[in-house]
């Protein structure tokens, strides 16, 4: 059940690092990894996991890096969330996680692997902690006064004691993510909202908080029954926030981890009105031309506003000389992607846009058989929350009895948002 | 100059320079002094802080130096650094010592461990404690002995009481680890007292002690449905964790225990409530966590589709999702369509179907064919979409509608006959066997509705060898359909493919169909009719649901490889046999019988159109005791005599015996109760041929008038190629000779061939030839081909033929006792198979008088655990030994047959013999 190493690779297969745990596998394994990878690669049948004989591999890719886990025995697939972990840990060590970083390093991500697993069992993946005891030096070993962070085995193992500032602040952030699926003949074939409360918090000491939420199953716990509320389909916690708490009477209490953390994150599963709606028609004249009308249309409250709209449609990659005409914003065309890119700086809620594009096409067809990708559409919208979520208050009770300020922020953007079209 | 000075010297003094010369240059002056060392490790002085320099002296080839230093280190090895820094103030040491020690996987040394380890497991800081948890272990993984005889399992049981939740966690995970090697033993004892410890620690330890808490919780039974809910309840908040993992770890523990929850209560529907939003959610991770979701997604619809059944919609695959993914999403797809979202599912799916992707766009054909199946009200839509994407003309998507339109027409037979027309447009841009088949199978079966059925079906003929296997057995029996339905205007194209199938194939799965064909069809096409053309059995729903019982095994294993597989982990864990099964909770209700749960029938999943030989490919496979009599059949055989054999273009037949057909029959409907066992089947029956037998090697119309029949034997330590030659010429034969071609046993006839009297038109002669095999050796494939040239007055013949292996068993194939053991024991893992043999109702004392009989030699036999193992040995002629171990379960008529050769045989030939060697041993045992 446990990992028997781990390793990292470039991209062209060879180790850059390894860490047996178990030394129930042989490290030479690792040398048939990059043959299977091509092999199903070419046959159509990559997927995460792959095995050679009694190893598997669990393999993420990230950037130029490969990352694996290789186990012999029944390895729990927590492996690929692992590899995730380690990645952020790295990245968080050292920026960017690239070839150099990794070799620059390497003492310090020796000693990473090595307190992040112990015997191929998970340990402590949070790299605030870490950071406290494995620094960048490596060498603060010997220097006697280095202890182990009573954090690392606390119950509160996300936050250091004895943290101090001057000026006591919290900021929340509802960030909401809409994600939309639309057929070619215009219906939502699926739409939710990935919402996520992030902070940033700077407290002293080790502060108790508590947040209200205009949440549908607290209000109706509570009887309370005016105003607007939301109900949350599914709800993730940091691992800060009390979940047996929340489980039994909804209140979302916790010891915040010190500065930037992801409190929770939840999804509502509504049919939301697609906040930019597209009507495209895309019409291909064989060996001459392509000729696009798109329109977009706000379709949320007047008062607010979209910043920096992109609508990104996509083209034949043999289209030739371009020509755009827009009410607003402007065109432009990314070969690389084959995509027009329209982009509208701000878009007023309620307003109608439209953007005409012609291309040429060569008279010999390209006979590859092309994909047929989505419109797919980015933006922001400040100062709102498409479900209408609300902060009531954040409660921060500290033994010093300090005053702290919360302060709030909110904001609606794309997320995953396609719209097939019909060519 | 003070007093002070005899102290600085005096600390320099000896230990200071007996270090100066255990680092000197010169070997002679470093073992001088290691060797004063010794001397004043022995008069009693502490000399423990020259450690490091004495161990570096260890690498010498100098005997007498090394002994000299081991005897140090024996004395001193407790002051090695790493066991004094296990006493180091500094917890962040200790605990990196307790750690290192642990790697160092060196059994000599792991007795120097137990000490500091034992300190550590008592250690006041808790990240000592945990560390010192896993190396327990580690421990356990070098030397299990000694870990439970120092104790350190109950040391590490009382961790689980620990007051730090990192600590219990880690305790938790190693107790599993180990327990995984001790599959009886009850390490991890799990009572109520432990759960609810374990369930405290559960709400503060981190997320990944969190998962091994979890992992372990699930493997516990409660006693009853309340102990059950009351986990369920404080398991329940872990759907909320943002870590994926935990969410999977959760997910298994309720999984589980739902089983033991009563169905009507209300907290059951709670649950099951509560389950679908974290399985939706962990499709928003990375796509690699994604697909690990997915995988484990596709086990839960299947055992409780309830659960997600409203949630179709977040399985509708995206533009850029990585292809592992998109094919996951679409399975999932399929398993949740009903007729409530069969029109938005049939929707996407032609969608899908235009891609570009090959391979999804192909799955996504298929999903369509099964959507049609599955939702018999969305049968006739699903026919118009394949019908608007067959319009497409996109090979690739022609062809996979197809073979799902064949599927679809089992199912629902004689409903959406009219679309054929529009497939027949289409057959000359099918290129792939499986279109191919499924196209021909359908002209077959619908040939009375077809005019042009004969010439559509000649057109496949012409390049008939050129066909994929799967092609030409669908071809056979189309066309004898086809003849069963129009036998006026047929029966040239019939002969024709009964002749290529029988005599220019060398494939013995289309030979004997043909071969059974043309028997049914000459000796009477009555039942002939009723046999291929009879009412099939209508396909299930699905065929590729995963089996119930594995299933709900790989329930249990949520989260782990196993899930991701699909496979129980002792499919594909090396050494796992000590595993024990994980099996769902069974509810130990007071609510009466069990209530069947609405399970879709599941069939395993068949050799697909193999089966089809006799269109009865998905019936039950028939009754064992028929078995019995084709035994019975076979002994006839050899009693018969061979005189009274009549001759018959194909093979000779005992007139006796009409159930022949009959036992071929029972041969093959056998063999549809497996997989990948037909064509054994089919070389079995070969084997029978070969074996019982004359067969004719050369017909008459190939030899101008000459027929040889014969086979081998194996008579009182001889071999003999007995043969009947036959003159069906006019004029008279002399001057027989016989040579045979070198052949992979160096078998050459021992003496002339001995026709004294020339051989009179219609006259036939028996001969015995004696044989040897001291001739030259060629590989032959395969490789018990003989090739053999036959002279006579008017010409020279050539023909081959097949030596049955058994008779190369020679009869001092007993090996002695000592050397069997001794030789099993160093046959390498790769040259072992293992077989079974199946419905085999003898005893282990007969079964090896009757092997005895034919020079297989019982060498020992045991019992264990209420089975017999046998020992066997045999010897080939050439020397090379085979051993075989026999398992023989009482009451279980299934026999495990392993075996190894002794020496190296080339590793592609080796199937190959064994399946021979052992179709002819099962007749044996039979």
């Amino acid at each position: 059940m446990s990992v028997s190493a781990v390793f990292v690779l470039d991209l062209k297969g060879k180790v850059l690092i390894c860490r047996n745990y178990k030394g129930d596998v042989d490290m030479s394994e690792i040398d048939h990894f990059f043959p299977i990878l091509m092999q199903q690669e070419e046959e159509g049948l990559l997927n995460p996991v792959l095995s050679h004989g009694s190893v598997y591999f669990m393999w993420i890719k990230h950037s130029n890096l490969y990352s694996h886990a290789l186990s012999k025995r029944g390895t729990s697939s927590y492996s690929d969330c692992l590899c995730v972990c380690v990645y952020q840990v790295f990245t968080e060590y050292f920026k960017e996680l690239e070839e150099e970083s990794i070799q620059d390093n390497f003492v310090v991500v020796y000693e990473l692997l090595d307190e992040l697993m112990d015997f191929g069992f998970p340990q402590t993946t949070d790299s605030k902690i870490l950071q406290e005891y494995i620094t960048q030096e490596g060498n603060k070993l010997e220097v006697a006064k280095t202890k182990v962070p009573t954090t690392v085995t606390n119950a509160v193992s996300w936050r250091s004691e004895g943290i101090k500032y001057k000026k006591n602040e919290v900021f929340i952030d509802v960030i909401e993510s809409i994600n939309v699926l639309v057929n070619a003949n215009g219906s939502v074939m699926s739409s939710d909202i990935v919402g996520s409360i992030k902070l940033k918090t700077m407290l002293s000491g080790m502060p108790e908080l508590r947040l209200g939420l205009n949440d549908r199953v607290l209000f109706a716990l509570t009887g309370r029954d005016k105003g607007k509320t939301v109900a949350m389909e599914d709800v993730k916690f940091h691992q800060c926030v009390r979940l047996s708490r929340f489980e039994s009477d909804r209140t979302i209490s916790f010891i915040p981890p010190d500065g930037e953390s992801e409190l929770m994150s939840y999804r509502i599963n509504t049919h939301v009105k697609p906040l930019i709606w597209i009507e495209s028609v895309i019409e291909k004249f064989s060996h001459s031309r392509v000729e696009i009308m798109v329109k977009a249309k706000g379709q949320f409250k007047k008062q607010s506003v979209a910043n920096n709209v992109e609508v990104r449609v996509p083209v034949p990659s043999d289209a030739d000389s371009p020509k755009f005409k827009t009410s607003t914003g402007h065109a432009k065309y990314v070969p690389e992607k084959n995509l027009v890119v329209w982009t509208i700086k701000s878009f007023p809620g309620g307003k109608e846009f439209l953007m005409r594009a012609h291309f040429g096409l060569p008279s010999v067809e390209n006979d590859e058989l092309e994909g047929k990708p989505p419109i797919t559409v980015k933006f922001e919208i400040p100062y709102f929350t498409v479900s209408g979520i609300q902060v009531r208050y954040m409660k921060i009770i500290e033994k010093s009895g300090y005053q702290a300020l919360p302060w709030v922020r909110y904001i609606t953007q794309s997320g995953d948002y396609q719209l097939r079209t019909n060519t | 100059m003070t007093d002070s000075k005899y102290f600085t010297t005096n600390k320099k003094g000896e230990i200071f320079e007996l270090k100066a010369e255990l680092n000197n240059e010169k070997k002679e002056k470093r073992k001088e002094a290691v060797k004063k060392v010794i001397a004043a490790m022995t008069v009693g002085k502490d000399v423990s802080s020259l450690f490091p320099d004495v161990v570096n002296c260890m690498q010498t080839d100098n005997l007498e130096l090394k002994k000299l230093v081991y005897l140090y280190l024996m004395n001193y090895a407790k002051s090695h650094p790493l066991c004094t820094d296990c006493e180091d103030p500094n917890p962040l040491i200790r605990a990196l010592a307790v750690r290192t020690m642990g790697c160092i996987r060196v059994d000599k040394i792991t007795e120097y461990l137990c000490e500091p380890l034992r300190k550590c497991l008592k250690d006041e800081d808790p990240y000592v404690r945990k560390t010192a948890a896993v190396c327990v272990a580690k421990l356990h993984d070098i030397n299990a002995q000694m870990v439970e005889d120092q104790g350190f399992l109950d040391s590490l049981r009382d961790l689980i009481a620990d007051s730090n939740p990192m600590v219990v966690a880690n305790a938790v995970a190693a107790l599993s680890e180990i327990s995984e090697s001790h599959p009886n033993s009850n390490l991890l004892d799990l009572n109520p007292q432990n759960i609810n410890k374990l369930l405290t620690a559960l709400n503060e330890c981190t997320e990944w002690g969190q998962i091994f808490i979890l992992d372990c919780l699930s493997n516990y039974n409660p006693k009853d449905e309340r102990e059950a809910q009351s986990i369920c309840e404080r398991v329940t908040p872990r759907l909320s964790h943002a870590n994926s993992a935990v969410v999977l770890s959760a997910v298994k523990v309720l999984m589980k225990f739902l089983e033991l929850l009563p169905k009507d209560s209300d907290y059951y529907i709670t649950l099951l409530k509560k389950l679908s939003p974290p399985l939706v959610t962990l499709l928003s991770g990375e796509p690699e966590v994604q697909y690990v979701a997915l995988r484990n997604i596709n086990l839960i619809v299947q055992k409780r589709p309830e659960i997600l059944k409203q949630e179709i919609k977040v399985f509708f695959v995206k533009y850029n999702d990585p292809i592992y993914v998109k094919l996951e999403k679409l399975d999932i797809m399929i398993r949740l369509a009903s007729q409530a979202n069969i029109a938005q599912v049939l929707a996407e799916l032609k969608e899908y179907a235009t891609e570009v992707d090959v391979d999804f766009v192909r799955k996504a054909v298929r999903a369509i064919g099964r959507c049609a199946i599955k939702v018999e009200q969305s049968a006739e839509r699903c026919v118009s979409t394949l019908l608007d994407l067959i319009q497409t003309k996109v090979n690739y998507v022609v062809q996979e509608a197809i073979v799902v339109i064949r599927d679809i027409f089992r199912k629902y037979p004689n409903k959406y006959e009219s679309i054929i027309a529009t497939l027949c447009e289409n057959l000359d841009s099918l290129d792939e066997p499986d279109a191919r088949a499924a196209m021909i199978w359908i002209v077959g079966e619908y040939a009375e509705r077809i005019d042009n059925a004969d010439e559509l079906l000649e057109s496949f003929l012409e390049g008939f060898h050129d066909e994929s296997t799967q092609v030409q057995l669908t071809l056979l029996t189309a066309i004898v359909k086809l003849f069963l339905k129009k036998p006026s205007e047929t029966q040239e194209l019939v002969q024709q493919v009964l002749s290529l199938a029988t005599q220019d194939s060398d494939n013995p799965d289309l030979r004997d169909r043909g071969y059974i064909y043309w028997r049914l069809l000459s000796t009477d096409p009555v039942t002939a009719k009723e046999v291929v053309l009879s009412e099939k059995p209508l396909i299930s729903e699905e065929t590729d649901l995963i089996e119930p019982t594995l299933l709900d095994e790989l329930i249990c294993h949520i989260g782990s490889l196993a899930s991701v597989y699909h496979k129980p982990p002792n499919a594909f864990v090396e050494g796992s046999h000590g595993i024990h099964r994980k099996h769902l909770p069974i509810q130990h209700g007071s609510s009466g019988p069990a209530a069947p749960v609405d399970q879709p029938q599941v069939i395993p999943s068949q050799g697909d159109l193999l089966g089809d030989l006799l269109n009865l490919d998905l019936g039950p496979p028939v009754n064992v005791p028929q078995v019995c009599s084709m035994q019975m059949g076979a002994v006839d055989l050899l009693g018969g005599g061979l005189d009274s054999l009549v001759s018959d273009p194909i093979i000779i037949m005992h007139p006796t015996l009409c159930g022949w057909k009959n036992i071929i029959y029972v041969l093959l409907s056998n063999s549809w109760s497996g997989p990948g066992l037909i064509s054994v089947d089919f070389l079995l029956l070969l084997a029978v041929l070969n074996f019982c037998v004359l067969q004719v090697w050369l017909p008459a119309a190939k030899a101008k008038g000459l027929e040889i029949s014969g086979t081998f034997s194996r008579r009182q330590g001889h071999m003999y190629m007995d043969m009947s030659f036959t003159n069906k010429a006019l004029q008279h034969m002399t001057d027989f000779a016989i040579q045979f071609n070198k052949n992979s046993f160096g078998m050459i006839p021992t003496t002339p061939l001995a026709v004294h009297t020339p051989l009179m038109p219609n006259q036939s002669i028996d001969i015995s030839l004696p044989l040897n095999t001291i001739g030259p050796v060629m590989k032959m494939d395969p490789l018990n081909n003989l090739q053999v040239a036959v002279k006579n007055n008017i010409d020279v013949f050539y023909f081959s033929c097949l030596i049955p292996l058994s008779i190369f068993f020679v009869e001092d194939g007993k090996m002695e006792r000592q050397v069997f053991l001794a030789t099993w024991k160093d046959i390498p893992n790769e040259n072992e198979l293992q077989y079974q043999i199946k419905e085999c109702h003898l005893n282990a004392d007969t079964v090896s008088g009757k092997l005895q009989n034919n020079n297989i030699y019982t060498i020992a036999k045991r019992n264990v655990e209420g089975q017999d193992m046998l020992y066997q040995s045999l010897k080939l002629t050439n020397g090379i030994w085979i051993l075989a171990e026999l398992r023989i379960q009482p009451g279980n008529p299934n026999y495990t047959v392993k075996n190894t050769l002794n020496e190296k045989v080339c590793p592609n030939l080796w199937p190959v013999l064994y399946n021979i060697i052992w179709m002819q041993l099962w007749m044996y045992y039979s």
